[in-house]
């Protein structure tokens, strides 16, 4: 059994008196692929801004790490920088600079303004963004502006980017909306394939992709978990055919 | 910085060389130096033009690249104007002092003098005290600190305050304004300290060089200028250059996926809000000499406005853009309400162009961000990829 990377417990928080989370506790090892699903307003992407620092739980612990280190009071990019990486539902990538470029801001280097001031290229970043443009097929489009990429690849950049920084923990939130079914399944492969050596935690509404998956889900209900096991067993637990898969 | 950073960045040295070719042309033509088809005024009017450049790039990396839209960074060119001002006033009237004490029979004492100089600049308003501000007046090193330093760091504390409480966009356009409106109004008081409304005077003559001709003062000034917009180029054009200008024009574009990027995006802005102010600083203490006089309208709201126009005319996110907005704008101001463009008479009504060229000039603001978001710099960049 692998060991427990991340760990919420009793985390609450309220936005003008509506519970988005109402004491969740989570856990997830290092290496493991996560499903979570749940219907709309359960609480999905609150919790993934609790454990990135956008938002500050009322009440609960968040726990990183070997050392068990709180994330609560630390900056977003602190938060990053300790190797928690996320994925937008809308992918956002900076669609004025080419995809080699935003590859090259993700990648895992010192992050101060000094020391991009004076960063110089190396032989080993470069490396590294050609092994990832290869994983996420984008090596014919490095030197394109990352706009003009469609959708699906604009997804994958942004896996590619989250990859470049050599997160721990990845946050992927609906990484196959609004792709074609042989985009689909490249994703798959490539969230797979990054989960063999970190946790990835995959946010999605498409039980067939969560399916595909074949990992542990949990089912996220009014801000807590209303079930955890394998795709299977949540599915016949009639709590959850009640209030998702039942509408 | 290494030579491949030129050669990445050809635009770099077309403006270096196109503002070499000009340099040397104004060099041949004005009168201390060359044939005397440019006056000294026009010298003066050319030089000021380049100070204004070099603050312009500043607010092009500042807005155009990091996506800070500061109303306020011409509050770093006064202080910077006030800052060396405050030498050459107090220079020049020691210089004053101790020539017509010179003639008394008992020598005077420091104090004495210090008290002559004192009531000589503050006159005006009442005073005959230096008030604790001009602490470093006498010394040139010192007060050239000063050029840098404050602008500096209250760039530096200014922009901490407002980023680290995540103030951003149009609240932060205000909240700049304000800054160079509080600073505009307290310095009109008779007890700023800083003379009030009078503002400083006669720093066109510079100590030491009574005997210079101002043909030649202008001239030197025009060289000083010129060189340091090309050192200011330079450094802006590394700045925005590689992966620092990848992060700021990033977070110009979406700031939070910056975030969680792991890239503190306070430090950056703070870092681009403060070096420009420093910058903004040099350009102001290279413009007020040329100028003769600042006082506190200077550095008025719509100063820091007319820059941003300047900045959107000439076309953002490249800095020859803003280069060619201020030249264009401020070259067409002094000609519009210099008497130099002719009145339209349309029978009914006479178009007095020192009255309308403001309307004129909004137009020409609305009409670029409307039809040519890229400005001038734009065109330039269509002709650029045809050739």
């Amino acid at each position: 059994m692998s060991k427990t990377l991340l760990e919420l417990s009793g985390v609450s928080v309220s936005f003008d008196g509506f519970k988005a989370i109402n004491s969740l506790s989570f856990q997830i090892g290092e290496p493991e692929l996560r499903a979570i699903i749940g219907p709309n307003g359960a609480g999905k992407t609150t919790f993934m801004d609790i454990i990135t620092g956008k938002t500050k739980p009322d009440e609960g612990h968040v726990l990183w790490g070997d050392k068990g280190i709180s994330l609560l009071g630390m900056s977003e990019s602190a938060i990053a920088r300790e190797g928690i990486g996320r994925k937008f539902q809308k992918p956002t990538v900076f669609e004025a600079q080419t995809v080699r470029e935003n590859l090259a801001m993700a990648l895992k280097n010192p992050r101060g303004p000094f020391d991009v001031l004076f960063y110089k290229k190396t032989k080993r970043g470069a490396e590294r963004i050609e092994e990832i443009a290869e994983q996420t097929g984008l090596t014919d489009s490095l030197t394109r502006p990352a706009g003009e990429l469609s959708h699906g690849q604009k997804q994958w950049l942004e896996i590619g980017m989250l990859l470049a920084q050599e997160p721990r923990l990845l946050l992927v939130d609906e990484p196959a909306a609004g792709m074609t079914p042989a985009e689909r399944e490249k994703t798959t492969e490539m969230l797979v394939e990054a989960a063999r050596t970190r946790a990835v935690v995959v946010v999605e509404h498409d039980m067939e992709f969560v399916r595909r998956l074949n990992c542990k889900v949990t089912v996220l209900n009014e801000g807590s978990v209303l079930a955890e096991g394998s795709i299977d067993h949540v599915t016949s637990n009639p709590q959850v055919i009640e209030v998702y898969l039942g509408r | 910085m290494n030579r491949s950073f030129i050669a990445r960045n050809p635009s770099v040295l077309w403006f270096l060389a196109f503002l070499g070719i000009f340099t040397l042309a104004v060099t041949l033509m004005a009168e201390a130096t060359g044939t005397g088809f440019i006056s000294t005024s026009f010298v003066k009017t050319l030089g000021k033009t380049l100070c204004l450049c070099l603050v312009a790039i500043a607010m092009d990396v500042v807005w155009g690249y990091c996506g800070i839209l500061s109303l306020g960074h011409f509050a770093f060119f006064g202080i910077g104007g006030y800052a060396i001002g405050m030498w050459l006033m107090y220079a020049r009237t020691e210089t004053i002092v101790t020539d017509s004490m010179a003639a008394q029979v008992v020598p005077p004492s420091p104090q004495e003098v210090s008290d002559a100089i004192a009531s000589q600049i503050f006159g005006v308003v009442g005073a005959s005290e230096f008030p604790p501000i001009w602490a470093f007046a006498h010394s040139l090193p010192l007060q050239l600190l000063m050029v840098v330093l404050v602008p500096g760091l209250l760039a530096l504390v200014f922009g901490w305050l407002a980023f680290r409480s995540r103030v951003t966009g149009v609240y932060l356009s205000i909240l700049t304004q304000a800054m160079t409106l509080a600073l505009s109004l307290y310095l009109f008081q008779n007890d700023s300290g800083l003379r009030g409304n009078n503002g400083l005077s006669g720093l066109q003559n510079i100590p030491g060089f009574e005997s210079t001709p101002q043909s030649m003062v202008s001239m030197v000034f025009f060289w000083a200028s010129a060189l340091a917009l090309a050192l200011g180029y330079i450094l802006f054009a590394w700045v925005v250059s590689g992966k620092m200008g990848s992060v700021i024009r990033a977070i110009r574009d979406d700031e939070t996926r910056v975030r969680f990027l792991g890239y503190h995006v306070e430090s950056y802005k703070l870092f681009v809000f403060t070096l420009t102010a420093v910058i903004a600083g040099i350009a102001g203490a290279l413009y007020y000499p040329q100028a003769g006089i600042i006082n506190p309208a200077e550095i008025a709201p719509i100063a820091s406005i007319y820059l941003a126009v300047w900045v959107a005319i000439g076309g953002r996110g490249r800095l020859y853009g803003a280069v060619m907005g201020t030249v264009f704008v401020t070259l067409a101001s002094s000609w519009f309400t210099g008497g130099g463009a002719p009145d339209i008479n349309l029978g009914f009504y006479t178009i007095q162009w020192t009255d309308w060229w403001l309307v004129l000039l909004g137009l020409s603001f609305v009409a670029v961000t409307l039809f040519a978001p890229q400005g001038l710099g734009g065109l330039v960049d269509k002709i650029a990829r045809k050739s």
